[in-house]
């Protein structure tokens, strides 16, 4: 295994000069129109999106982009958000989970049965909730993997099953309220980040983002790779400054932001580095480009559908604890309606594909702050949820199309 | 037109041991003979092709050695040790990497992704600079002209995809490669490429075990030639030296089929004119 190393000033990774590298700010704004003609859109439909909703809503009710109506969209997005993230795992390994929105109001009851009847501690009553989502999904997963079973099968049959389990578990009570003075309500309706912390916090995540962009670029350069320049990383990091700091500025004009909502964000983040950064991962999106090449590469492909199952339902389990909390009750109707169909439909609106093997973590952050911006724009316009639900139905399909429209194009493109 | 020479002549060129052996292997699906008494040896620094009609066997055995399906009785060697290949995992610790002809790479990941898959550097922290330089390291040595390894494996030509997929079984290392219709899918630039590699995998002391149906490529590259028919050993030759009409009188059956009936038509036919 020797190499001749090379001495050229040219990095490894730049000498065929087929290579085309973007070099002025011109360049890249061309690399970045051909890679989006292409089909390579990542997340720019949403954020286009997004951008167009918020201006129409604006211009429709000027309380809108207030700072106490966002404050309180930001809150509304944790629950099912948190649902999003486990929904993204499992559509990254090409399954889908259809029972979230049951296993999220099972959490719910096995929550306020605990603790407002038994007396069980807040704390225990919480893991309880969290751990049944778990074991639920350990069951999902050694159905798939042992019989084969397709997991649309499976968790439609969990979706009937888990509603029928969390209708006897609520017994009689057709609903339970959870002490207003309990830390879980507390934490859900009444929790700011002091002003302080928050500043502080924006200030973490640039130090975190500019100092990992710049100790990888070192270490690629030293490694004879091309590296971003510290140009590039500086503006990169300058510019997430203003954008994190502008925000918090905004939201700290009200009553800042959510305890909650920063615990959804925080838990967007862990998921990204678990996707991007570690083995498991890169076997999740092998898993989901093609199976059978993760299972000859020697990926333990069952051992990552588990996972992602598992994960999957105790992301929705802590998504409808999480709803319990902001409404301080549990009852039949939790994680009922459309909460199955809104988490997973913020996935996809996201920007992660439905066939597997791409999309990312964020996606769940943006598809819900879409959608909620849309039930919040409506109900400020105070129309009917029969308007909602069409037009988000009509957004969802909107960025299925979008989805399938971007798979055609990288294919023939020879992308994808 | 028999030249159905035993396997002897080849043993006898050989000063260095056999990397692999295999011994009367069998195997049956179902109520269908495979594999019947096999013999095969597999040296170091030299390409062995495995030819044959449709059903003659080169895919059962390559699976067995891959370890996709064990043998139904006969003993396999390597470095002088019976050893049983159980499973893919089994035959890749040896030191046998298998490419096979649908390649198995994910579409949806870049190049270096591809490579090390289920051999990533780093389990919480990917060592994604590490993957990216010993990935050049290794295209480099093989030539091969992959521009970007940070671009996406659906976007490489059929010769490059096959690239990847060979540079990607040297990376654990193997004493044997097996490469499964390399050929087959490419062009004749990226077929004279994938022949280019094949070579520099003999010039690292490979034992480079080559499937394939193409005769023009067997003939090329290729140091002795085994023949298979119908399931059993069907001679073996030792190249340059052998034309490429003994090797299909080999493969068809020689002295019964089309072929000879023909020509032996036509020399009746010439006979009475």
């Amino acid at each position: 295994m020797r190499h001749s190393t090379s001495t050229s000033p040219v990095a490894i990774d730049q000498q065929d000069e087929r290579l085309i590298t973007p070099h002025t700010f011109g360049e890249y704004w061309k690399a970045f129109v051909a890679r989006v003609s292409k089909g390579d859109l990542g997340s720019l439909p949403v954020v286009v999106g997004l951008v167009i909703i918020w201006a129409v809503f604006q211009v429709l009710n000027p309380f809108f982009l207030s700072s106490a109506n966002l404050v309180n969209l930001a809150l509304e997005c944790a629950a099912i958000g948190t649902i999003a993230i486990g929904v993204v795992l499992v559509l990254l390994v090409a399954q889908i989970d259809l029972s979230i929105g049951s296993l999220g109001g099972l959490a719910s009851a096995i929550l306020a049965v605990g603790f407002v009847h038994h007396g069980w501690p807040l704390w225990l009553a919480v893991v309880a909730g969290i751990a049944a989502g778990a074991l639920i999904g350990l069951l999902y997963g050694i159905i798939y993997t042992r019989f084969g079973v397709p997991t649309f099968v499976i968790t439609l049959a969990g979706l009937l099953g888990f509603l029928g389990l969390q209708l006897w578990v609520l017994g009689t009570n057709g609903s339970i309220n959870i002490p207003f003075d309990s830390w879980l309500v507390a934490f859900a309706q009444q929790s700011f980040l002091p002003p302080i912390a928050s500043y502080a916090l924006v200030l973490v995540a640039v130090v975190l983002y500019g100092g990992s962009s710049y100790l990888r670029a070192r270490a690629r350069a030293a490694g004879g790779l091309t590296a971003t320049s510290t140009m590039e990383i500086s503006v990169k990091t300058g510019l997430l400054l203003v954008l994190l700091g502008v925000s918090t500025w905004y939201l700290n004009l009200t009553r800042g932001i959510g305890v909650m909502f920063m615990v959804f964000v925080v838990l967007v983040v862990l998921t990204n580095y678990a996707l991007t950064r570690t083995r498991w991962g890169r076997d999740v999106y092998a898993v989901g480009g093609n199976v059978e090449a993760a299972r000859r590469a020697g990926i333990k492909v069952n051992r990552i559908f588990v996972s992602v199952l598992v994960l999957g339902a105790t992301f929705a389990a802590v998504g409808g604890i999480f709803a319990t909390a902001r409404l301080a009750s549990a009852g039949v109707s939790s994680g009922g309606g459309d909460t199955n169909l809104v988490a997973i439909a913020a996935a996809v609106i996201g920007g992660t594909s439905l066939f597997g093997g791409r999309g990312n973590a964020w996606s769940a952050l943006l598809g819900i702050v879409v959608i909620q911006s849309i039930a919040s724009g409506l109900t400020l316009l105070s129309l009917d949820s029969s308007i909602r639900y069409m037009i988000t139905g009509a957004v969802l399909l909107l960025a299925v199309i979008i989805d399938s429209l971007s798979r055609r194009s990288r294919a023939s493109h020879g992308q994808a | 037109m028999m030249t159905l020479a035993p396997a002897a002549p080849s043993a006898a060129q050989h000063t260095t041991e056999p990397l692999l052996s295999l011994r009367r292997i069998s195997k049956a699906f179902g109520a269908v003979q495979a594999l019947t008494d096999i013999d095969l040896d597999v040296y170091p620094g030299e390409v062995l092709a495995i030819v044959g009609d449709n059903g003659a066997g080169k895919s059962t055995l390559v699976k067995i050695l891959a370890g996709v399906h064990p043998q139904d009785s006969g003993t396999i060697t390597f470095q002088g040790n019976t050893v049983a290949v159980p499973s893919p995992g089994a035959s890749r610790d040896l030191g046998i990497a298998t490419v096979f002809q649908d390649l198995a790479l994910c579409d949806n990941l870049d190049v270096v992704s591809n490579l090390f898959l289920g051999h990533e550097v780093g389990m919480w922290a990917l060592d994604e600079v590490e993957m990216e330089k010993r990935s050049w390291q290794l295209l480099q040595q093989l030539s091969a002209k992959i521009p970007s390894v940070r671009i996406a494996v659906a976007s490489l030509s059929g010769g490059q995809r096959q690239t990847v997929a060979i540079a990607r079984s040297l990376l654990g290392e193997p004493s044997i490669v097996i490469l499964d219709e390399p050929t087959a899918a490419l062009g004749v630039a990226q077929t004279a490429e994938v022949l280019n590699l094949v070579e520099r995998l003999r010039q690292r002391g490979l034992g480079v075990v080559l499937i394939s149906h193409n005769m023009a490529d067997v003939l090329a590259v290729a140091n002795r030639v085994a023949v298979l028919r119908l399931g059993k050993n069907n001679g073996e030759f030792q190249l340059p030296g052998v034309s490429h009409e003994e090797i299909i009188a080999a493969i068809t059956g020689a002295s019964d089929n089309a072929v000879t009936r023909r020509a032996a038509a036509q020399a009746t036919k010439e006979d009475h004119s």
